[in-house]
């Protein structure tokens, strides 16, 4: 899966965490850009990600996840045969 | 919040949420301008974070202190409580905390005064004991945790991130535990627990294998699994659950392990209503429900039959029934799981119930009512796969025929030798049966042996006709009788004639013949009848069964 497919099931995650079909993230997006997207809405987007994809985040990584594309990196680097 | 309201609605009941602000409960308890006064809650649930709660406990301290502390922890909660109650007149719900922190000592960390781990355990006993002093009803965390495990409940990760001490994933059963109480408090529960009987409370079919054929009681693992179940559903009877019978059976079989099996836990005083018969079991259970004057949607039918299951949840969607596994020693936590029965609280009526209910039932009895079948029929595609008696099947044949005592018209048993005779001989009729459904292969059920005979070979005599009960109401009769004319009339027959035998054991079909467009035609000695049916004409019985030669 590359870069942008990765990007693209992001957004449905969030769409559905959110229950809000005109969600698109991009790897500029933060938390502060998306209406609703609070702490409780974070946690439940980062486990929901970890279980599409198969990955565990540690706790040091979810704090430095200041935007999406923190996040596309990180699931690069844990995917990566 | 998402969770307990959906687990809410499962039990019928539309819940509002409001959820204080974080580390306010206090204060909005006490405040009368604050948004939980102005919601008016009708029940309050306490949830709070295990670190929150052991906030002040230090390892370091004498284990006197250490006691002080919970002692005044347990108060504080206490008046917490009866500030929410005092204030709105409401429900009040604590949940325990679940077992988070790791051990300091080990296997004996009580011994460790003011260690987290100990102080759980201990704040857990004192919650329940405080809890039911006040009339609080408690939401056992702890308790599930200890089921599921911690991981499914709890990450670290989570804690650390966003304070979330319960794992998303674990929401929607800590929203049903929740919900079974809110439930219980408007009386939405289960009340009864309909058992079916064959390889549900014994292994076996007690109509075929007899008394002493049922596998019940010591000496097999299994007859232990089966008396383990029977004991689950008769200490469920003594805290207040109905316990009755929907069972397709000869009532005089039904009852007789209840009556004289040794290691029959339970006995028919136990059963409120006993409902062993062949009607469809829908209608047992809607008779079941009037005799004993509770709603259909109070009746948790168990049973290891997934027809019988599928056609109850067609036809009374409002009954629970259990998907129960394939293996007898899981039945009970399968039921205990579902939470069907959470009650709150004990009283002498409950140890009493099935008495009271007993009483009412038995001045009424089962009678048949219509429960529409041809959809449920339809929609299980059905298809009967038949053949003659072969080598390849002989083994099958042999024991199903001396092993059939209840649907079997004459009762004639057979030797290997017998078959194998037969299997060589055309001019014989020789039927074994399978039925397939979208269940799956129910395996040979029907075998049917019909012989020409002489010297009039215009007429075929119905040897033996049996079938398993398993498949009883499904129009396999038809469907076979359409096979057999078909077949006979091949042989060269133009009359079919039947015979039934009676037994101890198979009253059920004495009326099978008739019912199937059979005329009269002798009687015989010890009761036995014959009747016949001119092949000439004959129109094949509609099913909704498609027969294939296999």
């Amino acid at each position: 899966m590359d870069r942008t497919q990765v990007l693209a099931s992001l957004s449905e995650i969030m769409r559905d965490v959110l229950d809000d079909p005109s969600v698109t993230l991009t790897p500029t997006t933060a938390a502060s850009d998306i209406e609703g997207w609070d702490s409780m809405t974070n946690i439940t987007f980062v486990v929901e990600v970890e279980r599409r994809f198969g990955v565990k985040f540690r706790t040091a990584e979810i704090e430095e996840m200041h935007n999406v594309g923190d996040m596309l990196d990180m699931i690069a680097s844990k995917t990566a045969a | 919040m998402p969770a307990i309201r959906i687990a809410a609605l499962r039990r019928g009941l539309w819940l509002t949420t409001y959820a204080g602000e974080y580390g306010q409960y206090a204060r909005e308890l006490l405040d009368p301008g604050s948004g939980l006064h102005a919601f008016q809650p009708t029940a309050v649930l306490f949830a709070l974070d295990a670190q929150h709660l052991l906030a002040g406990f230090d390892v370091a301290e004498p284990a006197d202190v250490s006691t002080r502390r919970l002692d005044e922890l347990v108060d504080s909660l206490g008046r917490h409580w009866h500030t929410a109650r005092a204030a709105f007149g409401c429900a009040v719900l604590q949940q325990t905390v679940p077992p988070l922190f790791p051990t300091l000592l080990g296997n004996n960390e009580h011994r460790v005064p003011g260690s987290a781990a100990g102080v759980v355990a201990a704040l857990n006993g004192r919650l329940r004991e405080r809890a039911d002093a006040e009339g609080v009803d408690i939401v056992a965390l702890d308790a599930q945790v200890a089921q599921d495990g911690l991981r499914a409940w709890h990450d670290p990760v989570l804690w650390h991130s966003a304070k979330q001490e319960v794992h998303p994933a674990a929401a929607p059963m800590y929203g049903e535990l929740v919900s079974r109480l809110l439930a219980a408090g408007q009386g939405c529960v289960a009340k009864c627990l309909a058992l079916d009987l064959d390889n549900t409370l014994w292994g076996g079919v007690v109509g075929d294998d007899g008394l002493d054929g049922i596998v019940l009681g010591q000496g097999s693992a299994l007859g232990e699994a089966y008396v383990a179940f029977q004991r689950y559903a008769r200490d469920l009877s003594r805290r207040g659950v109905i316990l009755a019978v929907c069972s397709k059976n000869d009532e005089v079989n039904a009852l007789e392990p209840f009556e004289r099996h040794p290691e029959m836990v339970l006995r028919r005083d136990d059963i409120a209503c006993f409902a062993a018969n062949w009607t469809d079991k829908p209608a047992n259970l809607r008779q079941i429900a009037e005799n004993l004057s509770i709603g259909l949607d109070a009746l948790v039918f168990a049973d290891d039959n997934p027809f019988e299951r599928a056609l109850v949840r067609r036809e009374l969607p409002m009954v629970a029934v259990p998907e129960l596994p394939a293996d007898p020693a899981l039945y009970a936590h399968c039921i205990a799981a579902a939470g069907y029965f959470e009650g709150v609280r004990l009283t002498k009526e409950d140890a009493e119930r099935t008495q009271l209910y007993q009483a009412n039932a038995l001045r009424e009895t089962l009678r048949a009512s219509a429960t529409d079948l041809d959809g449920y029929l339809r929609s299980l595609e059905m298809e009967m796969r038949w053949r003659r008696f072969d080598a390849l099947g002989q083994a099958r044949i042999v024991q199903l025929i001396n092993k059939t005592n209840q649907f079997n018209l004459t009762t004639r048993r057979i030797s290997e030798s017998e078959v194998a005779a037969l299997i060589a001989e055309p001019r014989t009729l020789t039927l074994q049966i399978r039925l397939l459904d979208r269940f799956g292969d129910n395996g040979v059920i029907a075998i049917v042996i019909g012989r020409m005979l002489t010297p009039d070979t215009h007429h075929m005599l119905l040897d033996t006709w049996l079938m398993s009960c398993r498949v009883l109401g499904r129009q396999v009769e038809e469907a076979t009788l359409n096979l057999v004319a078909s077949e006979a009339r091949r042989l060269g027959a133009a009359r079919l004639v039947g015979q039934y035998r009676p037994t101890a054991k198979n009253g059920m079909v004495r009326e099978h013949y008739p019912k199937l467009g059979f005329a009269p035609l002798s009687e015989m000695p010890a009761g036995a009848t014959q009747w016949v049916l001119p092949l000439d004409g004959y129109v094949a019985r509609p099913t909704f069964i498609r027969t294939i030669e296999d």
